[in-house]
């Protein structure tokens, strides 16, 4: 057989068409900023010839000092596709070298380099159909709630066909991000969301007070018959044991998908 | 620090791998050279130093990926992975 000497560089084409646009560093202007917790702060970003993004995905940011020292980081978006701006809710690490500076120093007005959005793996749309289980610890919150942003702004039928089980573990009720705006989502009929303290709880707390377990998966979370799909997000100790516990109680491994958030600020 | 805080995944190396494969590669699958087992580089295990990142198999733990910059040059060694399929357009889930 007679190959054509095309037969290989044909795909070069096909190859530089799939390229996405090129990752640009942007400077992106902070226009409102909100502390939501006593360490964790919201700063809403307009990024210049944003592109959009999915719910789940995140930005990079980086700092450069006069020295040209530079230091990076990926912060979750919190807000909803729909939204147009791109909320970061960043939480204050007391030794740590970016978060600091945005959650103290930069105020409206100011501008910080981003580049996104980047992430396909944990990212959930809704178009999506099937339950949704979503298990938040601490910050880990965050993605999760760019994708209860994009439940809660599409069609009431959509919605449905998308039914979500929040469960989100935090110390105490005062280090719940999004408190309110959670509890409201809550009183829709497709969304429950079920909070979990473990260092402490006020009086009258009528929630869990301990970390997750396979009998509160079990009882608040979706059964495994259902198929739902998984999206477990915070620190690795915290990912790794309820994406074990998911999986021991008969989840699918694959339908489970997970995001570590690191100790580093 | 114990090991295990310093162990993230492939979504957080996902914009450094976009420099080097000008695409999104979290939902690209690579499978393991060591075990075979096929994961979406999302899934992998993510260690990072100061020196680059390291990908491992969440299965076997061989080393599928490792990438460091050093002056001029950024160097990859991607042979624990035996085989990788990218999306070729778009970023299907």
């Amino acid at each position: 057989m007679i190959r054509g000497a095309n037969s290989d560089t044909r795909v070069i084409p096909d190859l530089v068409t799939s390229t996405q646009p090129r990752l640009e560093w942007r400077v992106a202007t902070v226009v409102d900023a909100k502390q939501e917790t006593a360490r964790a702060y919201t700063l809403v970003l307009d990024v210049p010839q944003w592109p959009g993004h999915r719910s789940g995905q995140h930005v990079d940011v980086r700092l450069v000092a006069e020295d040209g020292y530079q230091a990076q980081r990926s912060y979750s978006i919190a807000s909803a596709p729909e939204e147009g701006t791109v909320a970061l809710t960043v939480e204050r690490l007391e030794d740590g070298e970016v978060s600091p500076y945005l959650c103290d120093v930069l105020g409206v007005g100011d501008g910080v380099e981003v580049r996104g959005p980047i992430g396909g793996y944990f990212v959930w749309e809704s178009n999506h159909a099937g339950q949704l289980l979503l298990v938040g610890g601490g910050s880990g919150i965050v993605p999760l709630m760019a994708m209860l942003r994009h439940h809660a702004r599409a069609d009431p039928a959509v919605r449905a066909s998308a039914p979500v089980r929040m469960i989100y573990s935090a110390r105490t009720r005062d280090d719940v991000i999004y408190r309110e705006e959670l509890e409201r989502l809550a009183q829709g009929p497709d969304v429950d969301v079920t909070f979990t303290l473990t260092r402490e709880a006020p009086a009258g707390w009528q929630g869990y007070r301990r970390r997750i377990d396979k009998e509160m998966l079990g009882a608040v979370g979706w059964p495994p018959s259902e198929m739902p799909r998984g999206f477990v997000c915070g620190p690795t100790p915290f990912v790794e044991s309820v994406a074990s516990l998911l999986v021991e109680l008969g989840h699918d491994p694959a339908r489970v998908r997970t995001e570590r958030f690191g100790p580093t600020g | 620090m114990q090991i295990e805080e310093m162990r993230l995944d492939g979504n957080a190396a996902a914009g450094a791998l976009r420099e080097i494969f000008a695409q999104e590669m979290t939902v690209a699958i690579a499978t393991c050279a060591g075990c075979g087992t096929a994961s979406k580089i999302g899934a992998l295990l993510e260690y990072g130093h100061a020196m680059g990142v390291i990908l491992r198999c969440p299965g076997c733990d061989t080393a599928m990926l490792r990438f460091t910059r050093t002056a001029g040059w950024l160097r990859l060694d991607a042979s624990g992975i035996s085989y990788l399929m990218m999306p070729e357009r778009g970023t299907p889930e």
